[in-house]
Order: C-alpha cells, then sequence, then structure tokens
C-alpha cells in the first residue's frame, strides 16, 4: 500500500467523515443478477493465479517518455528508479555532446527481469526540450510522437488479420521535470502540461531537489499544485478517472503530495554500515532512499509498484479511446485503411 | 588584504626630502570623503538565487517587499529593470551602491528579445555621462555607468545554454562580466570542477571576453599574489548565498538547514562565497577603471564616429529604407501581375481571331 508521509493525519481526518473501508468482497463490486451464496468451494479465485502465470510468461511491455530542459538528472533518475543503466546516457550518450537545435525523440529499449517477470522497458528521451532562446512549440515534436504511436496502434487493431498480441508502443507515462527554482513553474511548464495533459499521463517531478530546505520544498510544492490547478491542468493520477471510492482515497493522498521532490544517484556511499545510494557533498551524504532527505521512494513505490498497471490501463482505456474516436469521426465512422493500401501513412492531426 | 602601510609623515627637516611621498594619504582622505559610488547588474532566469546572494554579500536586505509572480503571470511580462540604491558606511567609508536588477530576464517561451531592454539601460548611462561630461558644468557628475555585470549560470544545466552565450556575447563589449553559478549546494566537488571547466572552455569558443582579474604588482607581498592566483583560479564563482543563521558545531553561521547537514556560507571548503566577495571589494575600484578606460571609450568612440546621430535614428532610419524598397517592390510585382493577365486576354482574343497577336514582351 502507497506510504505518505502525511498518512496519519489524512486517515485520521477521513475516518470521520467516512466509515470504516469494507473488506474487499470476493464477488466484484459491480451489481450482478443474482447474488447466488456459494454451496462450497468452486475455485473462481484461481483466475487471479491463472492470470498471474500467464502475465509472466508473455511479459509485458511499459514506455515511459522523460522531458525536461538539459542538464535536470532525467537519465540519472530513470537508471536509479528502475535500477539498471536504462537511460540515453548509458548507451553511446556524452555529456559533453552539444544541445541540438530541435527537439529530438529518442526511444531505447531493454529488457528487464525481477521474480521471473520480463518486462519490456523503452525510455523515452526528449534531448533539446527548452533549451533554445526560442522555445516555442517546442512540445509539438513530442505531441506528434505521441500521436504517431496511437496511430501504429490503431491502424493495427482495424487490420483483417491482426497480431496475436500488438507491440505497444505507446507511451505509457510522461515524467516532466519541473526546475527547483523555488519560486513557481516557468511558462514553458504551463504551456507543455496545458497541450499534453490530455494526450499522457503526465507525472510531474520537482528535479535535483537537493537544492531545496524542508520549508522551501513544501512551500514550492504547495504553489505548483496550485498554479496547475488554477490552470486546469490534471496531472496523473486525474480526479475524473478514480473508479471508486478506494481508488479517490488512495489517490487523494498521492496527488496531496505531488509533485514528489526527487534526486537521482547511481552511485553508493557506505553510511552506518550500509550501502546506501546517495550523493556525496562535504557537509553531509543525501540518501536517495531515505524519505527524509528526498521524495525518490514515494515516486518509485508510486509509479512501478503500485500503479504502473493502472498506468498502461488509463492510457489504452482513456487517452488511446479519445484518440481512436477523433480518428474514426474524422473518417466518418469509418476505421483507418488497411496496412497494405497506406503503406506509408504519416498521423497528420 | 594586506597592502604596505603608508609611510608616515617623516621629518621635513630632512636632507634631500620634498614630501609629495604624502600625496596618497590625501587622495585617502579626499576619496573617503567624497565616499564611492559602484553600480552592479545583476543578469540571470528567476530562481537562480540572485536576490539572495546580494543580500549576503552585503548583509542587508535589498527586497524587503518582494512579489514572486506566477508562472501565467511571467508569460505576458517582459524584461523589467529595477535599480535600488543603498548606502553602506563601514569605518568612515561610504558606499553608494545602486543594484541593477533586471525581472523577466530569460522567462519566456520566446527569449529572442530579452537583452534589448539591457542593453538598452547599459547604453544609456553612458550616454547620459557622455552628455554630462561634454556639458558647461562639470562639477557634479554622477556615474550611473554599470560598472560590473553579474551573469548567473545555472547549476543545473551541463554548461552554457544558447541563451547565456547570446548575451554574454551582446555585452562583452560594454561592460565587465563576471560569470557567477549560485546554488552551488546542488553540486559535489567533482561535478563543479567538470562545470567550471566546461564553462570556462566554451566562453574561450565562442570568443566571451569576461573580466580578468589584473596580476598582482610585482611589488606586492607573497600573501597577496598568492591570493590574486587562487581568486583567479576559481573563475566561475561557485556560490551559495543565505542570511539565515543556523547553529554548527557550537557557533552560529549563516548557512542552509539540510536534513543531511548544513552548506555553510562562509566555509571555503563549502563554496567560493569569500572569494567573490574578496574579489569584488579588493577590485572595486580596478572595476569602475576598466569600464571608464575601456569600455566607455569604446561607447564614446562610436558615438562620436556617428557623429551624433543617436542609435534609435539610425534604426529608424534604416527601418525607413526597409519599408520604401518593400513598397517599390511591391508596386513592381502588381505591374508585372498586370502586364501578365494581360497577355493572357490577348492571346485567348488572338485564339478567337486569328488576326495578329499583339505580344508585349515583359
Amino acid at each position: 500500500m502507497f506510504k505518505g508521509p502525511v498518512e496519519n493525519k489524512n486517515e485520521a481526518a477521513m475516518s470521520e467523515l467516512v466509515p470504516e473501508p469494507r473488506q474487499k468482497p470476493v464477488v466484484p463490486m459491480k451489481p450482478m443478477g443474482i447474488n447466488a451464496s456459494l454451496l462450497g468451494y468452486i475455485g473462481i479465485d484461481t483466475i487471479i493465479e491463472q492470470m498471474r502465470k500467464k502475465t509472466m510468461k508473455t511479459g509485458f511491455d511499459f514506455n515511459i517518455m522523460v522531458v525536461g530542459q538539459s542538464g535536470l538528472g532525467k537519465s540519472t533518475l530513470v537508471n536509479t528508479l528502475f535500477k539498471s543503466q536504462v537511460s540515453r546516457k548509458s548507451s553511446g550518450w556524452n555529456r559533453e555532446e552539444k544541445i541540438p537545435k530541435t527537439v529530438e525523440i529518442k526511444a531505447i529499449g531493454h529488457v528487464i527481469e525481477e521474480g521471473g517477470v520480463k518486462m519490456k522497458l523503452t525510455v523515452i528521451d526528449t534531448p533539446g526540450f527548452g533549451d533554445q532562446i526560442n522555445n516555442e512549440n517546442c512540445w509539438e515534436p513530442i505531441e506528434k510522437y505521441i500521436n504517431e504511436q496511437y496511430e501504429k496502434f490503431l491502424k493495427e487493431e482495424v487490420n483483417i488479420a491482426r497480431k496475436k498480441r500488438i507491440p505497444d508502443t505507446r507511451v505509457h507515462c510522461c515524467l516532466y521535470f519541473i526546475s527547483p527554482t523555488g519560486h513557481s513553474l516557468r511558462p514553458l511548464d504551463l504551456e507543455f502540461m496545458k497541450h499534453l495533459s490530455k494526450v499522457v499521463n503526465i507525472i510531474p517531478v520537482i528535479a535535483k531537489a537537493d537544492t531545496m530546505t524542508l520549508e522551501e520544498k513544501t512551500e514550492f510544492k504547495q504553489r505548483v499544485r496550485k498554479e496547475l490547478e488554477v490552470n486546469g491542468i490534471e496531472f496523473y493520477p486525474q480526479k475524473e478517472f478514480d473508479e471508486d471510492l478506494e481508488d479517490k482515497t488512495e489517490n487523494d493522498k498521492i496527488r496531496e503530495s505531488m509533485p514528489f521532490a526527487v534526486v537521482g544517484s547511481d552511485k553508493e556511499y557506505q553510511v552506518n554500515g550500509k550501502r546506501v545510494l546517495g550523493r556525496k557533498t562535504p557537509w553531509g551524504i543525501i540518501e536517495v532512499e531515505n524519505l527524509s532527505h528526498c521524495e525518490f521512494a514515494l515516486l518509485r513505490d508510486f509509479v512501478i509498484r503500485t500503479h504502473l498497471q493502472d498506468l498502461k490501463e488509463v492510457t489504452h482505456n482513456i487517452h488511446y479511446e479519445t484518440y481512436r474516436a477523433k480518428r474514426l469521426n474524422d473518417n466518418g465512422g469509418l476505421p483507418p485503411m488497411t496496412v497494405e493500401t497506406e503503406e506509408n501513412h504519416e498521423s497528420n492531426l | 588584504m594586506s597592502k604596505q602601510q603608508p609611510a608616515q609623515f617623516t621629518n621635513p627637516e630632512t636632507p634631500g626630502y620634498v614630501g609629495f611621498a604624502n600625496l596618497p594619504n590625501q587622495v585617502h582622505r579626499k576619496s573617503v570623503k567624497k565616499g564611492f559610488e559602484f553600480t552592479l547588474m545583476v543578469v540571470g532566469e528567476s530562481g537562480l538565487g540572485k536576490s539572495t546572494l546580494i543580500n549576503s554579500l552585503f548583509l542587508t536586505d535589498l527586497y524587503p517587499e518582494r512579489i514572486i509572480p506566477g508562472a501565467a503571470d511571467k508569460i505576458e511580462r517582459t524584461v523589467q529593470i529595477e535599480a535600488s540604491t543603498v548606502e553602506i558606511e563601514e569605518r568612515g567609508v561610504k558606499l553608494r551602491l545602486t543594484v541593477v536588477d533586471t525581472p523577466g530576464y530569460g522567462d519566456a517561451i520566446n527569449c529572442r528579445d530579452c537583452f534589448k531592454t539591457i542593453i538598452a539601460y547599459i547604453d544609456e548611462q553612458f550616454e547620459r555621462y557622455l552628455h554630462d561630461e561634454s556639458g558647461l558644468n562639470r562639477r557634479h557628475i554622477i556615474d550611473n555607468r554599470v560598472h560590473c555585470c553579474f551573469y548567473f549560470i545555472s547549476p543545473f544545466g551541463h554548461g552554457l545554454k544558447p541563451l547565456d552565450v547570446e548575451f554574454m556575447k551582446a555585452i562583452h563589449n560594454k561592460v565587465n562580466i563576471v560569470p557567477v553559478i549560485a546554488k552551488a549546494d546542488t553540486l559535489s566537488l567533482k561535478e563543479r570542477e567538470r562545470l567550471k571547466k566546461r564553462i570556462l572552455d566554451e566562453i574561450e569558443e565562442h570568443g566571451i571576453k569576461i573580466y580578468h582579474l589584473p596580476d598582482a604588482e610585482s611589488d606586492e607581498d607573497e600573501d597577496f599574489k598568492e591570493q590574486t592566483r587562487l581568486l583567479k583560479a576559481s573563475i566561475p564563482f561557485c556560490v551559495v548565498g543565505s542570511n539565515q543563521l543556523i547553529e554548527a558545531k557550537g557557533k552560529k553561521v549563516r548557512g542552509r538547514l539540510y536534513p543531511w547537514g548544513v552548506v555553510e556560507v562562509e566555509n571555503p571548503e563549502h563554496n567560493d562565497f569569500l572569494k567573490l566577495r574578496t574579489m569584488l571589494i579588493t577590485h572595486m575600484q580596478d572595476l569602475q577603471e576598466v569600464t571608464q578606460d575601456l569600455h566607455y571609450e569604446n561607447f564614446r568612440s562610436e558615438r562620436l564616429k556617428r557623429g551624433g546621430r543617436k542609435i534609435e535614428d539610425e534604426e529608424v532610419n534604416k527601418d525607413q529604407i526597409l519599408l520604401e524598397k518593400e513598397a517599390e517592390l511591391r508596386r513592381m510585382q502588381e505591374m508585372i501581375a498586370r502586364m501578365q493577365a494581360q497577355m493572357q486576354m490577348q492571346m485567348q482574343s488572338g485564339e478567337g481571331d486569328s488576326s495578329a497577336v499583339h505580344g508585349h514582351h515583359v
């Protein structure tokens, strides 16, 4: 379960407004025809185990995009999240390279395995974003890329002879890196999130958070949240997609502590006899996974341990469906033409 | 800072002694009475720690009622120039310090016009001084020229950004640039070294002229020479600013309190704050001199060459010429189009009746 620093206060408040959360029933909460009382054990619940076995065999795809000005620690953070060298940093990218003149989209795929479960992880980097003197519309290449992935999936779906498992290159999650100025969001941040929050799940994070003291952090997060609210920007987990009260409670807690102020590192140091990931400075060692130092652990638990599947589902059931509906509407309700006749079709939304 | 003590006023009875060795004393006394003026400009994106650093340097609060605008407000704003003056007195020496702030720099999505306002301001101060200097009554010329510009580089990047390069290239012939990296507590020592080197390399690569500390004279003592050498080797300075007093190791120091430790502002092992302050104080005179002898003289010769025509006039002339040329181009294009249309009509009517076609050859 998700653990947050404000957990106790919220729980106390919640229990006054809401009765004790009910035990999750064996039958699903959606209304069913006849609620037959079981006369004995049938074994329906073993379907969970069957699904688990299947998932383990097939493995699954996860595509995460990182967006932010150069130098905010995007590559390091992704490496820290997945505890492996999966970012641009590790595949031949040299930090001495020049900033590209336009926004480039670089996707790097890795297969990582844990506990018998295989994940095909793709990290999509966007070097050049926000680094020019004139950054007008620099989010357009990113929007185009995301829509192209939806288009690819749509074409596969409407194919007469479909593949059994359509390769999923759609962006499930977009980590947006906010510069830790301590003041407020920058105009570019607002514009980007306004345009893209309707198209993809955006998770804003405050990068290089070791530059702010505790008070500065709290103040900054509050200000950022308020700015996002005032400008109508819904980051993931979006309020409108909370399915039931349980979801809402859990997600409310998360939304209250976002954006997470994180620190990334791929170096280990010895602290109190243990080896920890951290940053060494003349005045102390910043421990990445220590909750009193930064909120990296919260971000990791959120993205990977509790909401990974939900990120994919929201992408498929909501963002992709929105795209699909728009495309079918544009086509007069007909699906787009089959692959043979439209080999070089470009998504021109 | 250990300079040789001025020679004592020796006995005028000593043979061969004239007494003008006492001149520096007199100058010193007069300057102290008159007080010093210094204008420092601060440029950098918002949130890089400029105001905190200025407050820390001069142990004062220059921005008591500051409101930080939100992102939506920043979208509409252009770069402003805000000058605040403060009189500081220390041991009888008066300093009239003007800090010129440039809020809005680097905030917009399109920063192409970011530095026009700033350059205009610098030029305006030169213009005013030139005017005063050429005037009849030159007794009380106020020197508002910008003597030094602290340019703040972001500690989060990998080096200079395109905006940094363009801006510095635009003003390096007008003002002394001192590059500063604030919020340096975000960098480990190794990262700092790497960033400093990268920035120096890029400055050289683009031919940007930053302020160079003059070498110590050969007759200065070893300590001073060593100090100057250290200062020169630490540019650009990586600083941390703060006016909060934190308890550390039993005493109260200015610093920032983190869960993992305390960053001390005045600890040379933590950051270059002391070096920056030393440089500014010991070289205030030199900064003013370079502004006068180099940047101002450049400006003056440019202006006088142009023969009294102000820059705005020239630009207006250029614009006018452009407009005129464009209008003429349009007229010619319209004429060609008309002629072509006529030709078409002629061709068509020519096919109808087979008499000779009057072709207009353009």
